[in-house]
């Protein structure tokens, strides 16, 4: 019944500002939900859901996924989340390379990893995700587990995403996870509406409602729809955990190119447990070995919200969730393959 | 990647906790909350994230209840 009142409230609302509006949502469990409650459905016309940047699977570059693949094939055993094992890159993905004999380990915690550490000597851990991701990450690495760093950090791809004069969003709805972490106050250097929001249909629901109302206001400012977990300063204790572990320095983004300052490396204090340290060597030799893997997959431009899914030739004839063409197309949390799974076909 | 599924603390023993899922019981690690017993938390790939808050123990099991 809530629901049934938030959603006549946004027709109003979006009848009295009268003019396109794009929202985007940041975070790719937002997108699912979006798509699985019928969300973009039962919107007024003038408001348009987009995608951005926030499936951690999505935004790991190529050379990322080609070393942790080359890694692999060189007989180093890897351990990961799921999704990150059917990314195709120039080598295969971690997926063909088990096929091919290599060990490569699908874990649901960082604690699973540890477990199979003991009994598998050089285990590497991948380390993929954000801010929420990296917090028990570096609890692994304090635990003696040896990580390869893919971390990413959330507001620099904000920061960047705004400074691209192509993509026009008029608010962004934030993540609720990655914020439940780095708190709120970090996003008010934004000036644009931005609600953090939970995960259910209300949720979001009420995120866009409070979007509206801001615009409405003409006020820019960061709202928490989702203060029955996130607070104003984040978990401190996670984020100390992370500062102690990892330092700040560049990364390349799917999409977004590199970003300054916008990743995660080990600090030296534990580089006997960095991979990119402990490998180096091969590691070297990999990056020379690959070549570019030529592709038409445009999931690049689906993640700054500059295309739709259903724009780029491949989606739902090449491309599907059965044999992903793009990292958009392999992650449950992937505009691509929440696309192909929810919405209607071509 | 984000999802996170709340579930209460029933026993604590360091780091870790056993915690109940609406009735499926699990141990989590707690090393980066501060929690006691019958506290609401976040769960995320195996680790509480946040303690949510007690007053909205009523919203947060409608939650458990609809689901995410």
């Amino acid at each position: 019944m809530e629901s049934k009142k938030i959603i006549k409230s946004i027709w109003e609302k979006a009848q009295k500002i009268n003019r396109s509006l794009r929202f985007m949502e940041l975070c790719g469990t937002h997108s699912e939900s979006i798509a699985k409650h019928g969300i973009k459905n039962i919107l007024p016309k003038n408001i348009k859901l987009i995608t951005g940047p926030g499936c951690p699977v999505c935004v790991t570059d190529q050379s990322e996924i080609d070393i942790v693949t080359g890694l692999a094939l060189a007989g180093i055993p890897i351990a990961c989340y799921g999704d990150a094992t059917n990314i195709p890159g120039s080598l295969g993905s971690l997926e063909n390379a088990r096929q091919n004999g290599a060990q490569v380990f699908i874990v649901y915690d960082v604690a699973e990893a540890i477990e199979i550490s003991k009994k598998i000597s050089n285990l590497v851990f991948w380390g993929i995700g954000f801010e929420t991701t990296t917090s028990m990450t570096a609890w692994g690495i304090k635990n003696n587990l040896t990580v390869f760093s893919s971390h990413k950090l959330f507001p620099p791809a904000m920061e960047a995403l705004m400074a691209n004069k192509k993509i026009r969003v008029d608010g962004f709805i934030n993540p609720g996870h990655v914020s439940a972490i780095i708190g709120t106050k970090v996003y008010e250097k934004f000036q644009i509406p931005q609600v953090i929001a939970g995960f259910g249909a209300e949720d979001v629901l009420l995120a866009i409602e409070m979007l509206l109302d801001q615009i409405i206001s003409g006020e820019k400012k960061v709202e928490n729809e989702y203060a029955r977990l996130v607070k104003k300063e984040g978990n401190i204790k996670a984020r100390k955990l992370i500062s102690e572990v990892f330092e700040i320095r560049n990364a390349s983004w799917r999409g977004l190119g590199e970003i300054k300052n916008s990743g995660l490396k080990i600090r030296k204090k534990y580089q006997h447990l960095d991979a990119e340290f402990i490998h180096r060597d091969l590691i070297a030799k990999i990056k020379k070995e690959i070549k570019p893997r030529k592709s038409i997959c445009r999931c690049g431009e689906v993640l700054q919200g500059l295309i739709e899914s259903k724009q780029c030739k491949l989606f739902g004839k090449s491309c599907t969730p059965d044999n992903p063409q793009g990292a958009c197309m392999v992650s449950r949390e992937g505009s691509c393959n929440i696309e192909y799974r929810f919405m209607s076909f071509p | 990647m984000c999802l996170a599924i709340p579930a209460k603390i029933i026993k604590i023993n360091g780091q870790l906790a056993i915690v109940d899922f609406q009735g499926a019981k699990k141990e989590i690690n707690i090393s980066i909350v501060d929690v006691k017993v019958g506290d609401y938390v976040m769960v995320h790939a195996g680790f509480a994230i946040e303690k949510m808050e007690k007053d909205n123990v009523k919203e947060i099991n409608a939650y458990l209840k609809n689901g995410i």
